[in-house]
């Protein structure tokens, strides 16, 4: 047995010392540097697996390099690589792959294509830290990979003609990544996500896109803490998808009749906390969406703070600050299957005998003049005139057009003490 | 007329109903301040006074102003001044210490409170409605030589502007919520000063449900400055519609 031992010690001392002497160039991870005027795509070619290519500052035109190997390329200062308005920038197929600190500019554009300034297929452990993306149709476009790191990457796009722009972040049947830090607009989505389960989607600033801030569809297990997403044009539309972890997020100035803060439609078993969703024309518009768990968020400012349409179903909504909305809930059935507790209105006008904290008659959160006005738009005009106000106050007494099982039976007195940084 | 002026203010001094009126006012903000905790809710309080109770109060006071100083313009009347100058000196004094009043009332809980760009439109909008609404009120008065009918027209208009003409819009909109509405609707939202005046803080305090489908028609005219101009406008009409037209009685009116 020790001999057995010693002779793979001896073995083990040969191999190293063979590798020591091999010459530079032909050594198994060796870096090398790409100057200006110099071929990327050459230089790429003529590398090892798990070399590095190190790209020095300066502007580079060259588009389609492909890459097909593991390597990391990294830039200094970061180098600007011109793809001339056509085709894509980097085409990766390898594991392992590595692209860091680059200006990646002008992609071209194709409908047919998705030209993206990276473009991925069938890849694993790849990583794209820290680049500028300036000016593409698609920034990072993934397809069928795994275990991805997205971080801190800036990607804007100037296209004005929406039909003509194309995600930032774009993900397709794609599973495990970790998307964090990135700044995106201008762009389609903000961040795109299709059959990508088991994703975390951590401090992105997503904003002024012509499209949804965040959009994903059959996208399971996937989660996002502490994102910003403000100003796009549709807001954020997440669909078809189940076990979603939404946390500390804020939502905000999603202005429009087609805009959400949030548009869940079909979510099912997901967990939305201490988030902010505020300024938007409709925060929250749920759509056949069950078993969703919406807590200690706040509403603040929003046209309507909750859209709750008819066709969910066992949605519980507790502990959320309702402040300042001009319509807290509003829905469009009779039926009422979902579950409010414990939430804070600024406009209940109850009382609390017993000082638990909790108002002794129920809030009823749907105004009577909000379904109206979801009939007849025009009558908005007339809100918060005196008229409209004693319509409303009478139906919230004796409820005869607004449902009648809609009420929050532990209101609470007081605003909800929410904790919206920590975690 | 600046004496005139002077007489008349201190007429109204004297009532100490002026003084009532402002403390009042700084009763209700203060205690609006101390039970809100925030100020889009504070705005949302004092926009029912502004719309409800200040057009009553301005419109009754203005009413019975004007009788209390009857024998006082018969007797200015006799003298060598011109009539206009004894009209005009009684509602600008009535227009100034109402508006005074408000300005005091509401505006300073705000100074010491704390206020944003809404309460300031608040401010501003609560004294053109002051104005509009001692004008209407003198309007009633020279229709008339009976001061209890005069109240009664003058209730009427404040129940007109603030119930009536509301309830007549509803009933349009729903009769004929089949066609695009949001025109008629604008053109019917200026023929009634309370309206405008509620629709000019509409967009300041309701700014994102009105960027849903048809609130942003409302939103690009009421939100633009051209339309806050516009607004404005029209409600300076409001008030020197009626002034004039009590103007003109007044001039041949045999008091």
């Amino acid at each position: 047995m020790t001999k057995f031992i010693d002779k793979w010690w001896v073995f083990g001392l040969f191999a190293s010392g063979f590798i020591v002497f091999v010459p530079p160039g032909l050594q198994a991870q060796s870096t090398h540097v790409v100057k200006v005027g110099e071929s990327i795509q050459a230089s790429i070619d003529q590398a090892l697996p798990g070399d590095t290519i190190f790209i020095s500052e300066g502007e580079y035109f060259e588009k389609e390099i492909i890459i097909q190997k593991p390597l990391i390329v990294i830039g200094s200062n970061f180098p600007k690589i011109d793809g001339m308005n056509s085709g894509d920038i980097f085409l990766i197929a390898a594991d392992s792959v590595r692209i860091e600190g680059l200006e990646l500019i002008n992609t071209g554009y194709a409908t047919q294509n998705d030209n993206a300034a990276v473009k991925v297929f069938d890849s694993r452990y790849l990583k794209v830290v820290n680049n500028r993306i300036i000016n593409t149709f698609f920034g990072i476009h993934i397809s069928n990979s795994e275990n991805m790191v997205i971080l801190d990457n800036f990607l804007e796009a100037f296209e004005t003609r929406s039909h003509r722009t194309g995600n930032g972040i774009h993900l397709w049947k794609s599973d495990t990544a970790l998307i964090s830090g990135n700044y995106i607009k201008g762009h389609r989505d903000g961040i795109y996500l299709e059959f990508v389960t088991m994703t975390e989607n951590r401090n992105n600033k997503v904003e002024y896109n012509h499209r949804y801030g965040l959009h994903f569809m059959f996208s399971h297990d996937n989660s996002y803490y502490h994102n910003l997403f403000r100003s796009n044009e549709a807001g954020v539309a997440v669909m078809y998808t189940r076990n979603v972890i939404m946390k500390y997020n804020i939502f905000e100035k999603s202005l429009g009749s087609g805009s959400y803060g949030v548009l869940l439609k079909d979510i099912s078993n997901s967990v939305m906390k201490y988030n902010i969703i505020r300024d938007n024309t409709i925060g929250i518009y749920m759509d056949g969406s069950n078993n969703n768990e919406i807590s200690y968020n706040e509403f603040r400012r929003n046209g309507w703070g909750i859209k709750l349409l008819a066709s969910n179903d066992g949605n519980h909504l507790s502990g959320n600050n309702f402040i300042g909305n001009t319509f807290d809930i509003s829905t469009n059935g009779r039926l009422v299957t979902n579950t409010l507790e414990g939430n804070f209105w600024d406009k209940y006008e109850g009382y609390d005998l017993d000082r638990d904290g909790y108002g002794d008659v129920p809030y009823r959160p749907i105004s009577l003049y909000s379904t109206i006005v979801e009939r007849i738009p025009s009558a908005i005009i007339l809100w918060r005139s005196f008229m409209v106000t004693m319509m409303d106050r009478a139906e919230r007494i004796v409820p005869a057009i607004t449902p009648e099982n809609m009420k929050d039976t532990k209101p609470k007195m007081r605003p909800n003490d929410i904790n919206f940084k920590s975690e | 007329m600046l004496k005139l002026l002077k007489y008349s203010l201190y007429n109204i001094l004297r009532t100490r109903f002026a003084l009532l009126y402002t403390l009042f006012l700084l009763m209700a903000t203060l205690g609006i301040y101390s039970l809100d905790y925030d100020l889009s809710r504070v705005g949302l309080s004092l926009l029912n006074v502004v719309l409800l109770v200040v057009p009553l109060v301005c419109i009754i006071f203005a009413t019975v102003h004007f009788y209390n100083s009857y024998e006082f313009m018969e007797l200015m009347l006799a003298q060598p001044i011109n009539r206009m100058t004894v009209f005009l000196s009684q509602i600008l004094a009535v227009g100034l210490s109402l508006c005074l009043a408000f300005l005091i009332g509401a505006g300073l809980p705000m100074l010491i409170y704390g206020a944003d760009s809404s309460l300031f439109y608040l401010l501003l909008v609560g004294v053109l409605l002051s104005l509009v609404f001692t004008g209407l009120a003198f309007l009633a008065s020279v229709m008339t030589r009976d001061k209890a009918r005069a109240i009664g027209i003058t209730l009427l208009f404040w129940v007109y502007f603030s119930l009536i003409y509301d309830g007549l819009v509803i009933y349009l909109i729903y009769v004929f919520y089949d066609y695009p509405l949001e025109g008629a609707t604008l053109a019917m939202v200026m023929l009634n000063p309370v309206d405008l005046a509620r629709v000019i803080m509409l967009m300041q305090m309701d700014v994102s449900a009105l960027m849903g489908f048809t609130g942003a028609f409302f939103q690009s005219f009421f939100g633009s400055a051209q339309g806050l101009l516009v607004s404005f406008s029209v409600l300076l009409i409001w008030i020197l519609l009626p002034v004039w037209a009590a103007a003109r009685v007044f001039k041949k009116k045999d008091l």
